[in-house]
């Protein structure tokens, strides 16, 4: 589904590369999960996949198409949930997923079903017409979460989606993901929670300096890690402890 | 299409929610119409209606003096108050209490009727008809000055004025002196003068018609074109601002992962912003027609003219909706957008000729002018409004507007995608 050779990245100015010849396989079904320090270069790869970044060099495929030569075939193939709330703050939730559901091509009916859909499963319903100012951390992170998936994406990217919520909304939030991956959408993901990893992902991939120390399924690299019991451990072990400021 | 629909419809619900912006984008350009209307019908009223209070000191106190005082009364524009010593009349204009003080010298009337009867006296014996005087000695006659005292912080063009008047005033008195002085040394009688005094060469002003009636431009007509055009360029500050809260509220980023083009989102937003020029325009132009007679301001006469107007109007819009979409695609922060849109606002309007016309500018900021976008919105608007031509005579303007448009929203596009290329 997903295919990366040799994908690297340095920003101008930098010293280093933030992604480094990094190379990656992604099955379709599969729930992958970027880990990694903070600076790591997670959301620096997904903004790569998601054409919102130029690589520097290396090249990618998504279910074969890359972005040159088919751009908007590939838009319509990918959904993308930011990190921060990609939303208009005066407009009310429902007028926010009509307005992108639009830009995907969906009118009409259809994407009035859709929106009421995603709404009651998110437990938004009752809350469609009002303004999204008035939402709390969670709820934005649950109309963010619907305006990236209203077109039914073959491949959905999620720049931790449930930093900064309550423990109700990231189950509803994971629980919504499991849903659509079970309906076919295949699934990268980056996290800072490592424990909502283990359980949720079924592959993850530890990124560190732009380069993937270890990757595989989760039970299985925690096997294979000699001392540790969770995915926890074993990052902290491939990563170390020392702290990772940046500037 | 559906895209380009969606994205109107969000610029409409966001310019709609946003009550205040709404009231600001509306309610201040009418503001600016009318105060400045106000305030220049009181600089024509300056010169013809008001009297401006002006101090006098008479050190002559003879016939010329009189006269200058007596005609400076007459002409409506003045009020004469006398004072008694040139210092204090200088002390009162310096210090900002009145604009003006005339300081008339001593001996003014004797010392030129002097000059005068010497010129006439000279002039005579030339043809030998008063030999007798020749014998006399010419003596020599001090040139007197007459002095204007203005307070430092009166307008250039207001002294000008002043002082071509005044000097006129004094000219006439002269010839008028030298006139009697003929008369009076060719021994006619008063009663029946030999010279007639009357102005010979006389001007008439002509005026464009329509249907054989005279336009009399007056002070709304010329400013309501000015400041329309002007307040229809400001869209550029918050159109470009409404583009930079996109990117950095993530919407934008957002967008560029959907299959939408930049052209269809700068699109829903022309549609908009165009719709919020022609309602200004439309506001602008009642507060003309029906407004500003109730003020006793001149109001506005748009009979046969309102499809060409309207046409200027949505081609100036596009060409400041154009400006504003390429400002908002470049800058990155508020910060940039909203002083540099404003700013900018101001210098097209000063090289477009709002304020000063651009025939008095100097050479190069005349060739300057022509490539303002305002110059030829007001142009085609003084076209329409006060030169009465046709839709052929506003066509250059037109196309240039557009073109204007087309070539800000093409710059607009091509940053966007190098910026953003994958």
């Amino acid at each position: 589904m997903i295919q990366i050779n040799q994908l690297s990245k340095k920003y101008k100015g930098a010293e280093d590369f933030s992604v480094k010849n990094l190379d990656l396989k992604v099955e379709e079904g599969e729930i992958y999960g970027l880990l990694g320090p903070n600076g790591a270069g997670k959301t620096t790869l997904i903004s790569m996949l998601t054409s919102l970044l130029k690589p520097t060099s290396g090249s990618f495929t998504i279910n074969g198409l890359n972005f040159k030569d088919n751009k908007n075939q590939l838009k319509q193939l990918i959904g993308i949930v930011p990190q921060e709330y990609a939303l208009y703050p005066t407009l009310t939730a429902f007028e926010n997923l009509q307005y992108f559901g639009s830009m995907y091509g969906i009118k009409g009916e259809i994407l009035k079903k859709s929106i009421d859909g995603h709404l009651e499963i998110m437990g938004l319903s009752k809350f469609a017409h009002k303004k999204t100012a008035t939402f709390s951390g969670g709820m934005k992170r649950r109309i963010n979460l619907i305006a990236g998936i209203l077109h039914q994406p073959k491949v959905l990217f999620l720049d931790e989606p449930t930093v900064g919520v309550d423990v109700q909304s990231k189950n509803v939030i994971i629980d919504h993901l499991k849903l659509l991956n079970k309906q076919g959408t295949t699934i990268v993901y980056t996290s800072h929670h490592l424990n909502e990893a283990e359980f949720f992902c079924t592959h993850v991939a530890i990124i560190d300096r732009g380069e993937i120390i270890v990757k595989g399924i989760p039970s299985e690299l925690i096997k294979n890690q000699s001392g540790a019991n969770n995915l926890e451990e074993v990052f902290l072990t491939k990563t170390g402890k020392a702290l990772r400021d940046y500037a | 299409m559906h895209r380009l629909w969606a994205s109107t419809y969000k610029e409409i619900l966001l310019l709609i929610r946003d009550l205040g912006g709404i009231a600001i984008l509306f309610i201040m350009p009418l503001l600016l119409l009318v105060v400045i209307t106000l305030v220049q019908d009181s600089t024509f009223k300056t010169i013809s209606d008001i009297k401006i209070p002006v101090l006098v000191v008479d050190n002559d106190k003879g016939e010329v003096s009189k006269n200058i005082i007596e005609n400076l009364s007459n002409s409506n524009s003045f009020q004469m108050l006398q004072k008694s010593s040139e210092e204090e009349a200088k002390e009162a204009v310096f210090s900002g209490k009145y604009q003006l003080a005339i300081v008339i010298p001593k001996n003014l009337s004797a010392s030129l009727q002097k000059k005068v009867d010497q010129n006439v006296e000279g002039i005579l014996s030339k043809f030998g008809l008063e030999a007798d005087t020749l014998a006399v000695a010419k003596e020599t006659i001090p040139q007197k000055e007459v002095r204007l005292y203005f307070d430092p912080a009166t307008q250039v063009s207001f002294k000008s004025s002043v002082k071509n008047g005044i000097d006129k005033m004094i000219s006439k008195i002269e010839t008028q002196s030298i006139y009697n002085a003929f008369q009076t040394e060719l021994g006619e009688e008063d009663t029946e003068p030999i010279f007639e005094t009357e102005n010979f060469i006389a001007f008439k002003e002509i005026l464009p018609t329509k249907n054989n009636e005279e336009i009399i431009p007056n002070s709304a007509q010329h400013n309501i074109p000015a400041w329309t055009l002007f307040a229809i360029f400001f869209i550029i500050v918050p159109l470009s601002i409404n583009l930079v809260k996109e990117k950095n509220q993530g919407t934008f980023v957002r967008l560029r992962t959907q299959p939408v083009n930049y052209a269809t989102v700068l699109g829903g937003k022309t549609i908009v912003y165009l719709i919020v020029c022609l309602i200004q325009f439309t506001l602008m132009l009642l507060v003309g027609i029906f407004l500003f007679p109730v003020m006793g301001l001149p109001g506005i006469d748009v009979s046969g003219k309102l499809p060409m107007l309207y046409m200027v109007a949505l081609f100036s819009g596009l060409a400041a909706i154009g400006l504003g979409l390429l400002l908002g695609t470049i800058a990155k922060t508020q910060e940039q957008a909203a002083p540099f849109g404003s700013t900018l606002v101001v210098i097209l309007a000063a090289l477009g000729g709002v304020w000063v016309p651009v025939f008095a500018m100097p050479k190069i900021m005349q060739i300057i002018s022509k490539i303002s976008p305002m110059n030829w919105g007001l142009e085609a608007f003084y076209d329409v409004f006060l030169r009465n031509v046709g839709f052929v005579k506003i066509l250059p303007e037109i196309l240039l507007l557009l073109l204007f448009f087309l070539t800000t929203i093409v710059i607009a596009i091509i940053y966007n995608q190098r910026k953003n290329a994958v």
